[in-house]
């Protein structure tokens, strides 16, 4: 019972700092996969006095990763009151040429002006609609909502790390009296600390663990899979994997950390 | 004879506005059993904190097993400790783990062998009579035994120093006697160093031994 309260405090502590840390990461995955959607519905339209390129258009900016030229035939099926077909060859060869540009990813407003800028160097574009106003909104409410969730996460950071420095207090005088009667026995210094590395290691397993079974539990959970389909975005909200490595990685760091400090911070006394 | 300890001049101090051992010149033989008595507040403790290098000397020289511990590193004042036994006056039982955990300590330290470990242990819970308690925690003892559970502790390695702080304040007739005669067997037997601070000298020793009376700042022989 003794053992399983000392161990507590450290465990709780270390799991909020884990728990906030994956739910900050699914929130970025969230808006990648989000600004991902914007970008695969976002284009620009560009009219232009000749027939250009795939490849001269695909030059002008690294951003641009698709080009599909938009077809006159509706334009001159609504113009095509009893023409005969010489002359609407003749129409097709005078019209400008549209093309609609696909993007690689979902552009900042900057990045929309420099485009802009780059596509009306070449002589024989006349106009690029990029439907900016729309752009705008939408990009400064992902911008928003990004911000929001930094500001929520930062919060969180802040509270566990007085939770852990307050936990880091305990510690150093739960554990320095016997670190301290160590030492009078001629103990090494490693040989001191080892009990509080090990405490420290065994607490930083016992919390990866419980993050691992809270967001394992949370990633197979029906109701929250169907949140993100409403949203209509797919998202890894937890790989066994590489997620759970990257937590354990840090709850051992940190609370190695703690310990080391622990450790530096012991004095003998007098 | 060999000198386990040679003090020249040495002055104690914790603060600069204080000095309680004032340059003082002595020194203990090996295999020799010393006494050192005082008043309260005198200064005794203080001493034995120098002898295992918790405080350091503020002037004069102090060698211990052949260590000036003036200036002293870190991995060879261990070392030297690994070789001394202390009976604190306050224990220093390490309150989370058993009595014969406890007693283990310098052996663990020392790096002993298990088996080892374990037959030097249940022979001194033996000695001290506290076979029956070796899985208890300390604060589940009464001082007493506490203070003997110290003892034992001291004593587990095999040290060639052992300083004992007042090791019978807490003991009856009984229980003392049991202290004398653990220290005076380690004397005889093992020629073991051994310092103890007492404010009584039992009149049954069966050893010869030293007598330093603490006063003033000053360490005084007593013939
Ligand atoms: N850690 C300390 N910091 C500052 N002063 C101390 C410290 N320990 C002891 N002193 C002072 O040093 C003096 C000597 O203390 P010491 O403990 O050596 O006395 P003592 O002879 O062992 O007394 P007692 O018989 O009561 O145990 C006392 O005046 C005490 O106030
Ligand atoms: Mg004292």
């Amino acid at each position: 019972m003794k053992s399983i309260k000392n161990h507590l405090s450290l465990v709780i502590a270390l799991l909020s700092i884990l728990f906030s840390m994956q739910i900050f990461i699914i929130v970025d995955r969230s808006i990648e996969a989000y600004k991902e959607n914007l970008a695969s519905n976002y284009s620009v339209v560009i009219v232009s006095q000749k027939n250009l390129s795939d490849t001269t258009l695909l030059e002008v900016n690294t951003m641009i990763s698709e080009v599909e030229e938009l077809s006159p035939d509706n334009v001159i099926k609504r113009l095509n009151t009893g023409m005969d077909s010489k002359n609407i060859e003749f129409l097709k060869l005078t019209l400008p040429k549209f093309y609609k540009l696909n993007l690689e990813h979902y552009p900042t407003p900057e990045e929309i002006i420099d485009l802009k800028k780059d596509l009306l160097k070449n002589k024989f574009i006349t106009k690029v609609e990029d439907f900016a106003h729309t752009h705008d909104t939408t990009y400064k409410l992902l911008l928003l909502f990004k911000g929001v969730v930094t500001v929520f996460a930062l919060s969180i950071f802040i509270v566990t790390t007085l939770l852990i420095f307050k936990e880091l207090r305990i510690w150093q005088f739960k554990h320095s009296e016997r670190m301290s009667i160590m030492g009078l026995f001629g103990a090494p210094v490693w040989l001191r600390s080892a009990v509080l590395f090990r405490l420290s290691m065994v607490d930083a397993i016992v919390s990866s663990a419980l993050a691992f079974l809270l967001f394992t539990y949370i990633a197979s959970s029906q109701w929250i899979l169907e949140q993100f389909d409403y949203i209509g975005i797919s998202v890894v909200l937890f790989d066994p994997v590489s997620d759970f490595i990257m937590l354990l990685g840090v709850a051992i760091t940190l609370s190695i950390l703690l310990a080391s400090l622990i450790v530096l911070g012991h004095k003998e006394e007098v | 004879m060999d000198k386990v300890i040679i003090a020249n001049n040495l002055s104690l101090s914790y603060s600069s506005n204080e000095t309680i051992i004032n340059q003082a010149d002595f020194s203990v033989s090996s295999g020799s059993f010393v006494f050192i008595t005082g008043a309260s507040g005198s200064g005794k403790s203080t001493l034995l904190k120098s002898i295992y290098g918790a405080l350091k000397p503020e002037q004069g020289s102090l060698i211990v097993g052949g260590v000036e511990l003036k200036g002293v590193s870190t991995s060879k004042l261990n070392f030297l400790r690994r070789h001394i036994g202390i009976v604190f006056q306050d224990y220093k039982l390490v309150k989370e783990w058993t009595i014969e955990k406890n007693i283990m300590l310098p052996l663990i330290i020392n790096g002993y062998d298990k088996n080892v470990t374990q037959n030097q242990v249940d022979t001194l819970l033996k000695h001290v009579r506290l076979k029956h308690q070796a899985g208890k925690y300390p604060l589940e003892l009464s001082g007493g035994e506490q203070q003997r559970v110290a003892m034992a502790r001291a004593l587990s390695h095999n040290p060639i120093l052992i300083l004992a702080d007042e090791p019978t304040g807490n003991l009856d007739d009984y229980s003392s006697q049991l202290i004398w005669n653990l220290l005076e067997g380690a004397n005889s037997q093992l020629k073991t160093t051994v310092i103890v601070v007492t404010h009584h000298i039992p009149e049954t020793l069966n050893v010869d031994y030293k007598h330093f009376h603490i006063e003033y700042g000053r360490i005084n022989e007593v013939n």
